[in-house]
């Protein structure tokens, strides 16, 4: 019994049953299988997360931010006041979250890649852009470099998916892809 | 000198101080999984979205509670008494240091209710991962260091008991099967605890204002050596109970003690990488480092599990074919004793923890399919059916046998408790489901307000992920029910149970004849292997939907 010592006094020598090893041997090639499939789809597949990423100081960061906005601003989402920033083309987007805000809100062109900047001002936010589903975490002092193409047009809701603080459930952002 | 009993039932020489230890220890992770356990049901509540319970504050609050007390209180505490009564009592043996065992109850006991205290505070609202730069007050974390200590000091009495019985020749040959899984929890809680202590006292630090600056990246890899092992803590205790009932209910001896103990093995070798895994979606972290990491090394702390999913009851399967149950594929199955809530909470336990927490984790924890699940509901769903229908759920179905034994009394409710692990087990798989139903839909994770109706900018979930919330709290609700059953059991049965007459008491299981184990030919115990294919085609379709999944998203690099 299992609450009791094996038979034998030494338990390596007990004997193993031949079920046991078919099914350990099933076990092992379907983790291999799965092993492989996290290489495997760097090469075939076209969702890879960047290994892109440069320490930044808060301020510095808000900096190139603001820089960016403040040239590529087309408008301001509703009442807000937040601005929408049409980024150039296959160029730079920035995007920073802080208590409690995805800023600024972004215009992406569907089917163009960009290079999408992303930090914290200040403790630990998750990108969450819905409905497709993205799900990233952001660090406040690492400035993460992700390669994006959006593929359809529509507006995409940002929300934080990670505890922030108090007003963590009102943290919002927006993406705008346009057709053209 | 110590003294001891034998127990009527079993059989078992039982030391007395032990034994006092095991009692405390029992009751003690009992009352902080009500604790905890309230916690939850509040936290199912507000995340109802017609119910809506709770305001922001509270709920986050509340949330922290429920995380700390359950993934960390209740079940070390009861992993506790697993260590003592494996080691002391399975063995024969005397319980080395009974006085420092003390220790470690007062210690355990102290951190966890000033870490209570910190959360009840209102200013410790940090999640059970407690991420800085996100700050709780410096108790916080001084209360978990505490509670490390007293864990500590209870696996350093364990290992002492085990040498001493070794050496006092209490017991003949190798030690149990169970027994060595309580000792590789062990083991892992070491590493574990070592791990926590590098984290946690210098955020103990920055907290009290010592130490300027933590790496929240640093902190995160760190933390995780500590958060995820220490989960891993849990499984290994755990499927020791599995084994440990199978052997009391069926008197079945493992198919091999060496595929069992080498896929408990694993768990120490392979599991510590497993941390990472948790970091999938972070900056400043190669895609290379992260491949090698959740691979657990190829996959095999996973492997150890998928083992112990055809040992376990494939030993049950063998055991209960030597009755003579041998009609068919499954008349082994139909026959076992589905009333008895040792037996039932042990069997949901394995097949929730295997198809639904076992199928999810290997989901998330792979590279690039994390990205579509983390942080969203999914990773709460995964955790509900690894720890809450998993570990919680056999644990209770071990405590529902240790209970009247130790304390010599008839089960308090034996009518209620039959319906208890249905009740707790299923509601908790369905809490589950339900929550990776809206994380695949994109609800969040930790999130007081789904209908974001105070955001600057507004965004609406899909309605079915509204319906799926509510549905976690109809099913939390049912989990409730079967959790408080088990309580009022629990308690009922040491303060009013009726005393047990040793003449009542029931022969021990006969130990099965040796070598009649089914060396014959083709598969010994086939219902096993058929249950284990079926989990496999679920596995590898599951898989690959996800990865379909994640093909359809944007193209990112």
């Amino acid at each position: 019994m299992a609450i009791t010592p094996p038979e034998q006094r030494v338990w390596w020598n007990e004997p193993v049953e031949k079920t046991e090893v078919l099914w350990v041997t099933i076990a092992l090639v379907w983790a291999l299988v799965m092993f492989f499939m996290m290489p495997y789809w760097h090469f075939a597949g076209e969702q890879n997360l960047s290994n892109e990423a440069y320490r930044v100081k808060p301020d510095a960061y808000l900096a190139k931010v603001e820089a960016s906005a403040e040239k590529h601003k087309v408008r301001e989402e509703g009442t807000t006041g937040i601005p929408v920033v049409r980024p150039p083309v296959g160029g730079d987007a920035y995007l920073l979250g802080r208590q409690f805000q995805w800023w600024p809100v972004l215009e992406l062109k569907k089917g163009a890649t960009y290079r999408l900047h992303m930090s914290s001002m200040d403790v630990q936010h998750g990108f969450s852009l819905l409905p497709e589903n993205i799900n990233i975490q952001v660090h406040p002092e690492y400035e993460m470099i992700l390669k994006v193409t959006p593929t359809r047009s529509g507006s995409y809701g940002i929300l934080c998916n990670e505890y922030c603080g108090t007003g963590h459930h009102i943290m919002t952002g927006k993406i705008y892809v346009t057709d053209n | 000198m110590a003294e001891f009993r034998t127990c009527p039932e079993t059989g078992l020489k039982v030391d007395l101080a032990a034994e006092k230890l095991i009692k405390w220890n029992a009751v003690t992770s009992v009352v902080f999984l009500l604790v905890g356990g309230l916690f939850g049901l509040l936290v199912a509540l507000t995340r109802w979205p017609e119910v809506h319970l709770l305001g922001a504050d509270l709920y986050y609050l509340v949330l922290t509670g429920h995380g700390l007390d359950i993934l960390l209180v209740w079940v070390i505490f009861f992993e506790m008494v697993l260590l003592y009564f494996t080691s002391a009592i399975l063995l024969n043996a005397r319980l080395v240091a009974p006085t420092l065992g003390w220790v470690q109850y007062g210690l355990m006991l102290v951190g966890a209710a000033i870490t209570n205290v910190a959360v009840l505070q209102g200013d410790s609202s940090v999640m059970f991962t407690s991420y800085v730069p996100l700050k709780a007050a410096p108790h916080f974390y001084l209360g978990i260091i505490l509670f490390a200590v007293g864990a500590l000091i209870g696996c350093g009495i364990f290992f002492a008991t085990l040498v001493t019985a070794k050496k006092e020749k209490t017991f003949e040959g190798s030690m149990p099967l169970v027994t060595f899984g309580a000792m590789v929890a062990a083991i892992i809680a070491v590493f574990t605890i070592a791990t926590g202590a590098v984290i946690l006292i210098p955020t103990l630090l920055w907290s009290a204002g010592i130490i300027p600056h933590i790496d929240s990246l640093l902190y995160k890899v760190v933390w995780w050596g500590m958060g995820h092992s220490s989960q891993q803590i849990n499984v290994s205790a755990h499927i020791a109970c599995w084994y440990g009932i199978a052997a009391i209910l069926f008197g079945a001896k493992p198919l091999s003690e060496k595929v069992s103990r080498m896929a408990f093995f694993l768990y120490i070798l392979f599991l510590q990488l497993a941390s990472a895994h948790h970091l999938l979606v972070e900056p400043g972290l190669s895609s290379e480092y992260k491949i090698f990491n959740t691979s657990y090394a190829l996959y095999m702390a996973v492997l150890g599990s998928m083992i112990h999913g055809l040992t376990v009851p494939g030993s049950v399967e063998a055991a209960m074919r030597k009755k003579g149950y041998n009609k068919g594929l499954f008349e082994w199955l139909r026959k076992a004793p589905w009333g008895n809530p040792v037996f039932s909470g042990m069997a949901i336990s394995v097949v929730t923890f295997g198809f639904l927490g076992g199928i999810s984790g290997v989901v998330i924890g792979t590279e690039q399919l994390n990205l579509i699940m983390h942080n969203t509901m999914y990773v709460p769903g995964h955790f509900h059916t690894t720890v809450g229908s998993g570990t919680t759920l056999a644990f209770m179905a071990m405590a529902y046998w240790a209970v009247p034994t130790l304390w010599q009394r008839e089960l308090f409710a034996p009518g209620l408790a039959k319906w208890a692990p249905y009740l707790f087990g299923l509601g908790v798989s369905f809490v589950g489901v339900f929550q990776m139903g809206a994380g695949t839909l994109g609800a969040p994770r930790r999130h007081w307000d789904m209908t974001l109706a105070d955001a600057t900018i507004g965004y609406d979930l899909p309605a079915a992920s509204f319906l799926m919330m509510g549905m976690n709290g109809v099913a939390a609700l049912a989990a409730s029910l079967g959790g408080a059953i088990f309580i009022l059991n629990m308690v009922g049965t040491i303060l009013i149970g009726k005393r047990k007459t040793a003449a009542a008491a029931p022969a021990p299981a006969a130990p099965a004849p040796a070598g009649v184990s089914g060396h014959g030919e083709g598969v010994s115990v086939p219902g096993t292997f058929v249950l284990a294919i079926i989990f496999l085609i679920t596995f590898v379709l599951y898989y690959f939907v996800n990865w379909k999944y994640l093909a359809s998203v944007w193209p990112l690099s």
